[in-house]
């Protein structure tokens, strides 16, 4: 393969990029800060509230994903199966451990602290209460603070299930919060920062639903993981999101101006072919050959549930400074992979309708059942009620084993051919009705 | 001049080729082996397409008469039979060379080396005639079995029958020579090759033995005893219709690649199609009312939904695993020792199925010869596999939504009896008695036939099927 070109950078992407860069600074140096840590989940994260008790979030899974994309998790993983973990358990976990296993270091190279607080946010993944029993067992003592999300079974959230949320949050998650933390519930600090959540997730929702342009001026797959980078992490709740969403938002709204199509890194696509919707994670260990599959051949994700794990926005839910406790429980319950399938079926086929896509496209991901459960109904639910072509290829989080770009090519190829083919029959059915 | 349109489906075990006409007929088909140098696989395919569809073109052309006289169409496929041969005495002799060759440089001492020379032209001596003699009277050409097939099977034979301590030396030899010969591509001159097989035909049947209506001779053959009492009226009438076709020049005016090597082969990007596209219009034009086509080819199994298009609105395969597809039934065949058309009429005669828990490829042999370990029988073993290739193909068609209307069965596998058979049953079993199951005898050749119609739907613009709906509409 050719040397990839060095990837177009735009001023928001600076932005993130700094954003992150004084992350992991902050982190690396918590102990001189006299900051606590706290290890996190992005589904249905609480990050305002750690915020609010001035701790600095980890998440495993964030740093999974990087170390895939910096070709660091095959041996990440290795060393995890060395000391038991099954060829079967989930990519992140195991590249987890193995990052942990070899000394902790983090995307830039600084090392993250260990643990002062294991927080559970989400228990919609049952691999994520194995993985932090893990997490507990290797950081002896640590304390660990579990709340249980109730899965959505019957579509709806009920008074119940806030409530019960609520007293979770009032009951075990705040009071470890503040012993680890030292400090008090601030409920006005709290609310403060929900001004600044709703805020980002208002343009958050502007700008992913920018790709309903024809054509689309955004990637809502590829780009789109970038752009839910600090609101799904550490940076909801503070003015430093507010400011890189407002960026972006110019940005895109500049985009449309000029009539452009959407940036990757190997340059602006020019003619948009196809639009589609696409279902599951992306593969993080050949991020870029994946995504520039998709880029050679004219293909625009506009829709994506992946963009949806750490909030479904565009549903109308947003964060409430009126009752900073109840929205978290509510933003909690209404993540993506707590959505029954029904659900998810609904959402999807509102995209394919609403983003005019051409077809439904799902990643399955080996090591992910959140995501795979439920993806063979989803696609032929939506095959037969928006009557597009789907498609439907596998791949793994971050275990490059898993990656077969022969066969993934081969099936992309197919299947952007079933488009085009469909393209010309259409045409041809209009021509002659 | 008659437009004609190639479609090449260079698989992962064989290569095929299909020559359409304008009113989207085969008339010509090519398989070979697919070899380390797939342009190559897919020249010798589309050459003998090629050479094929001239054969056709000339049943065609003389189709009045042959409906009179029998005996002409028994004289053209006879010939097309010795033609077969005389290519293969071509290669053949292109591998003799490459054989002395690696004998030359792997051999310092002369007396060795001449020694392994001698055994060379003895081995060579040995199963020549006797695979002349199966081209010409028994009709091997047709028999789809490829030149290294047929020479390794013959050439092992032979060395098996010498000193064991000549086994290694001249599998060595075998082997250095046999891949630089099939890698090359061996240009014929059709019409001097069509010549020499009208001369060796007219040999064979002059020294066919008379034969008569008391002659109870398992080579009693009718037409044959016709032609040979008008043997050189049929070989003078023909002659010019032979030569008319031998100089007709072959107008492709457009062509398809298809298949794993599709990116490989020498045709324009916008010529080549995914397989998954070309198995599924192959099918849908063969059988207009198909919405759902399983393709179980030498390394994958697809199951492809259609709509009344042709047009694939979904797709599941199974490209991780092997278990299941061609080679799976080969590589039983190699642990059983029988060769791979054997499978089927032996796993025909089961009397129960076996239940093979391993699925996968390489540790079937294991569980095989465990099996039989425990007394099973190898027929019920093989019924076994069989069933448990399907029930994985079964899976497969699930997860793609199941059967709709008619289910077209398609590639190479489905040439096996056995296959056919529980795949009939399981998806009776599953999606009801009426399901209807085609299973066409050019399966194999469904995704090359699907690449044609679309090369030739390319010139058009339009879709030879729609075109069909609209007039039944």
């Amino acid at each position: 393969m050719a040397d990839p070109k060095e990837a177009i950078k735009e001023n928001s992407m600076i932005i993130q990029k700094e954003m992150l860069a004084r992350q992991f600074k902050d982190l690396s140096m918590a102990k001189e800060l006299g900051k606590k840590v706290v290890y996190t989940f992005v589904p249905g994260n609480l990050t305002e509230l750690i915020l609010s008790f001035d701790m600095l979030p980890v998440y495993p899974e964030i740093n999974a994903l990087q170390s895939g994309m910096r070709k660091k998790s095959a041996e990440y993983i290795r060393d995890a199966e060395k000391i038991g973990f099954s060829e079967d358990v989930c990519t992140y976990v195991k590249c987890d451990i193995g990052m942990m296993l070899n000394g902790n270091i983090g995307p830039t190279g600084e090392k993250i602290p260990p643990p002062d607080l294991l927080l559970l946010s989400y228990t919609g993944c049952f691999t994520f209460l194995k993985w932090f029993e893990n997490l507990e067992r290797l950081y002896p003592g640590v304390p660990v603070a579990m709340l249980h999300t109730p899965y959505q079974e019957d579509g709806v959230m009920t008074e119940d299930q806030i409530n019960y949320m609520v007293k979770q949050l009032k009951e075990e998650v705040i009071p470890k919060m503040e012993q680890v933390s030292g400090q008090k519930y601030d409920h006005a600090r709290l609310s403060k920062m929900m001004e600044n959540s709703a805020k980002a997730e208002d343009l958050l929702v502007k700008i992913l639903e920018s790709a309903k342009i024809v054509p689309s001026p955004i990637d809502a797959y590829f780009a789109g993981v970038y752009y839910i980078g600090p609101i799904f992490t550490a940076f909801r709740g503070t003015g430093e999101a507010v400011d890189y969403y407002t960026e972006l938002w110019n940005e895109v709204q500049q985009r449309i101006k000029l009539g452009l199509g959407p940036v990757t890194p190997e340059g602006e696509i020019k003619e948009e072919k196809f639009r589609l919707v696409v279902e599951g994670p992306p593969n993080w260990t050949n991020f870029r050959e994946f995504w520039k599959i998709f880029y050679d051949m004219g293909a625009v994700i506009v829709a994506s549930s992946y963009t949806k794990v750490g909030g479904v926005y565009d549903l109308g839910f947003r964060h409430d400074p009126k009752e900073p406790l109840e929205s978290l429980a509510k933003y909690c319950m209404g993540v993506y992979t707590n959505m029954n399938l029904p659900q998810r079926v609904d959402m999807l086929e509102k995209y394919v309708n609403e983003y005019k896509a051409d077809g439904f496209l799902i990643n399955s991901i080996k090591s992910c059942n959140s995501f795979s459960a439920g993806q063979l109904m989803i696609m032929r639910e939506i095959e037969q009620r928006a009557g597009v072509p789907v498609g439907f290829i596998e791949s793994d989080l971050v275990d490059p084993r898993y990656f077969s770009y022969a066969n993934i090519k081969n099936r992309l190829e197919s299947y952007f051919q079933m488009l085009e083919q469909r393209k010309i029959i259409l045409k041809q059915e209009e021509a002659t009705v | 001049m008659n437009k004609y349109y190639l479609g090449v489906d260079l698989g992962s075990t064989t290569s095929k080729a299909v020559i359409i006409n304008e009113q989207d007929e085969i008339i010509g088909r090519g398989i070979t082996n697919t070899r380390s140098n797939y342009s190559v696989a897919a020249d010798i395919a589309r050459d003998e397409a090629i050479y094929n569809a001239r054969f056709s073109i000339l049943q065609k052309n003389i189709r009045k008469e042959t409906d009179f006289n029998v005996e002409y169409k028994k004289y053209i496929t006879d010939l097309e039979s010795v033609f077969q041969y005389e290519q293969f005495k071509v290669r053949l002799d292109r591998l003799g060379e490459e054989l002395v060759k690696t004998c030359n440089t792997m051999f310092a001492n002369v007396e060795k080396r001449n020694m392994m020379l001698g055994h060379l032209i003895n081995i060579r001596k040995a199963f020549k005639p006797i695979i002349k003699h199966e081209y010409i009277y028994h009709s091997l050409g047709s028999k789809n079995q490829f030149f290294r097939d047929i020479v390794s099977e013959k050439y092992n034979e032979e060395v098996n029958k010498l000193d064991m301590a000549l086994f290694e030396p001249l599998m060595t030899i075998w082997d250095k020579s046999i891949s630089p010969a099939e890698n090359e591509r061996v240009q014929f001159n059709f019409k001097e090759l069509i010549h020499k097989a009208m001369d060796e035909l007219k040999e064979k049947y002059k020294n066919l033995p008379d034969t008569s209506t008391e002659n109870k001779s398992v080579n009693f053959d009718a037409e044959m005893n016709l032609l040979k009492g008008n043997f050189d009226r049929v070989s003078d009438t023909l002659r010019k219709h032979i030569d008319e076709i031998a100089d007709l020049e072959f107008n492709i005016a457009n062509m398809t690649g298809t298949g794993y090597g599709r990116a490989l082969l020498p045709f324009p990007e916008d010529c080549i199609r995914s397989e998954i596209l070309c198995h599924a219009f192959g099918a849908h034009a063969v059988f207009p009312e198909t919405r759902t086509v399983l393709d179980i080819g030498g390394q994958d199994t697809k199951a492809i939904q259609v709509d009344k298009y042709g047009l694939v609105t979904s797709f599941q395969m199974n490209d991780r695993c092997a278990a299941g597809c061609g080679r799976y039934l080969g590589y039983i065949a190699d642990e059983m020792s029988i060769s791979i058309n054997e499978l089927g009429p032996m796993a025909m005669q089961a009397e129960k199925e076996v239940t093979i828990c391993s699925t996968c490829t390489v540790f079937a042999g294991a569980e095989l010869r465990e099996l039989t370990n425990l007394g099973e029988k190898r027929e019920d073993i093989l019924g076994g596999l069989h069933k448990a290739i399907i029930m994985r193909a079964m899976s497969l068609i699930a997860r793609s939504g199941g059967v709709f209307n008619e289910f077209t069965f398609t590639g190479g596998v489905a040439r096996n009896q056995a296959v056919i058979k529980y795949l009939t049953q399981l998806v009776r079993e599953n999606y009801g008695n009426d399901i209807r199951i085609n299973i066409h005898t050019d399966s194999i050749f469904m995704g090359a036939l699907g690449g044609a119609m679309f090369a030739r739907r390319n010139i058009k613009a339009d879709l030879p099927s729609v075109k069909k709906t609209k007039a039944e509409a």
